[in-house]
């Protein structure tokens, strides 16, 4: 099984590691509830390096880039800055997520899911030749994610910078940007494990609580961002699955991978937000009705902010405000409200 | 994992009992039970009165990650539940043995405790 470089770290602190994807990574440290809510109230540090980075170098990485993704990285060229995307295929057809990052100097990064490494190695390289891009995955790249209200104060203790959502801050050592999967204010930054063990062990000299992977599926849930291989697949369009919102067509002579199959897309299914004040979890997989519809759970927890049963499904479109399911054989009352929780249940 | 009282006997499915001084049994789950469970979210506990066989599905407990049933270790009646669980599920995380009990039942046949695993035996067994 693969290992960080923060692998013995984990061990050595109560992690209870876990086969992901392929990576021994911590579930928890103990009481994934207290890290989630350590997260919320205060700041906390993840170790993501199992996720995947790509460098590109030379060609016309903008061009290159414009076809690859159906967000426009012409929005981010005038700064260093960050965009999220869904990488599709010819058929419109969500291969995965990710942010690209402007460096500067019209140089990009990509940070994508684990899972999908090698398919998106063959994806960018396939696709970066008639640009005359190379593209250089990262093998032992750091990437640390602090997370939570007081993730800037703790990094101020190292970097007086300034950062808005979204943008970057380079040296010769880190990238940090301004970016997260919690819904708080957070970093996350990427460097060589050097640095990178150099910085973890700061933050915990600091008090910062690491925190595990299913901490950060709650938190990511609760503030209404999917989750590749949960919420949407190779089987699913961006509009499906709540990611309209990424779908750039300002440039209409723009034309990206899946743009056309995309623009015919009858399906209408939406990817929703759910909550049920009932005692139990409805979890993924579970059915949602409503009179004249139905859907699927494809997210579902305890939220540990609101203290119930949250999740996703994916819906006929002409879902009502509320519906029901079936949580071990009794019949329930589900709400039905936009993903993000955070805002919704506030 | 903390050591397993030595006065309890266990079905391999990690439900604990214990023989009280009355008579009764009280039924949990193990400390090793919650550990593969995680964060307790909800239980959803037997009514009093209910009959109940040997290894039949009788509560459930449900983590953030997961829900399981818990099994009877003996048939008999419900006598008592742990109300306190139903607002503090996270009880059975940090005191599995004591103040996370589930259920208390006045046995049918006091005999079929024999049936069940001791501590050691328990112990070697969830550890595989």
């Amino acid at each position: 099984m693969n290992k960080t470089y923060l692998n013995e770290f984990h061990s050595a602190h109560n992690g209870n590691l876990v086969d992901f994807s392929g990576w021994e990574m911590p579930i928890n440290y103990g009481s994934q509830i207290n890290e989630h809510n350590e997260v919320r109230a205060n700041v906390g540090v993840f170790d993501v390096s199992h996720m995947a980075v790509f460098d590109f170098l030379g060609g016309n990485q903008v061009e290159f880039l414009r076809k690859l993704l159906p967000n426009d990285v012409n929005k981010i060229l005038n700064a260093k800055r960050a965009l999220y995307s869904p990488l599709l295929n010819e058929n419109g057809r969500i291969l995965d997520d990710l942010i690209v990052y402007h460096t500067g100097n019209n140089n990009f990064r990509i940070i994508s899911n684990c899972a999908t490494k090698q398919q998106n190695k063959l994806w960018f390289n396939e696709n970066a030749k008639q640009f005359g891009v190379e593209v250089n995955f990262q093998e032992n790249a750091s990437i640390i994610a602090i997370q939570g209200p007081n993730s800037a104060k703790i990094l101020s203790s190292l970097y007086s910078i300034d950062l808005k959502n979204f943008h970057i801050y380079q040296d010769d050592e880190v990238m940090i940007a301004r970016t997260g999967y919690t819904g708080e204010i957070g970093f996350e930054i990427i460097s060589n494990q050097e640095k990178g063990l150099k910085l973890w062990n700061h933050f915990i000299s600091k008090d910062v609580r690491p925190i595990g992977l299913a901490a950060r599926d709650t938190l990511r849930l609760e503030a209404g961002l999917n989750l590749y291989g949960s919420d949407m697949s190779i089987d699913n369009h961006p509009y499906e699955s709540n990611l309209g919102w990424t779908i750039d067509n300002t440039d209409t002579n723009r034309a990206y991978i899946g743009k056309e199959s995309i623009a015919n897309e009858t399906n209408t299914k939406k990817l929703v937000g759910f909550y049920t004040e009932e005692r139990g979890v409805l979890r993924a997989g579970s059915k949602v009705y409503f009179p004249g519809g139905e859907g699927v759970v494809t997210s579902g927890t305890w939220s540990p902010t609101f203290k119930k049963n949250i999740g996703f499904c994916r819906v006929d479109a002409n879902y009502p405000a509320q519906g029901n399911a079936l949580l071990r054989d009794k019949e329930i009352n589900l709400h039905f409200c936009e993903t993000n929780f955070l805002k919704h249940l506030k | 994992m903390a050591k397993v009282p030595s006065n309890l006997k266990f079905l391999d499915s990690h439900e604990w009992a214990r023989v009280e001084d009355d008579g009764t049994v009280t039924v949990g789950i193990s400390d090793h039970a919650q550990e593969l469970l995680g964060d307790i979210v909800f239980v959803e506990l037997p009514e009093i009165g209910k009959e109940i066989s040997q290894s039949s599905d009788i509560a459930i407990v449900e983590s953030v990650k997961a829900a399981s049933d818990v099994y009877s270790p003996l048939s008999g009646e419900v006598t008592e539940i742990n109300e306190a669980l139903n607002d503090n599920p996270e009880i059975i995380n940090s005191s599995p043995y004591e103040d996370g009990w589930f259920f208390k039942i006045k046995p049918q046949d006091i005999s079929e405790m024999e049936k069940l695993l001791d501590a050691a035996a328990y112990e070697s067994s969830s550890e595989g």
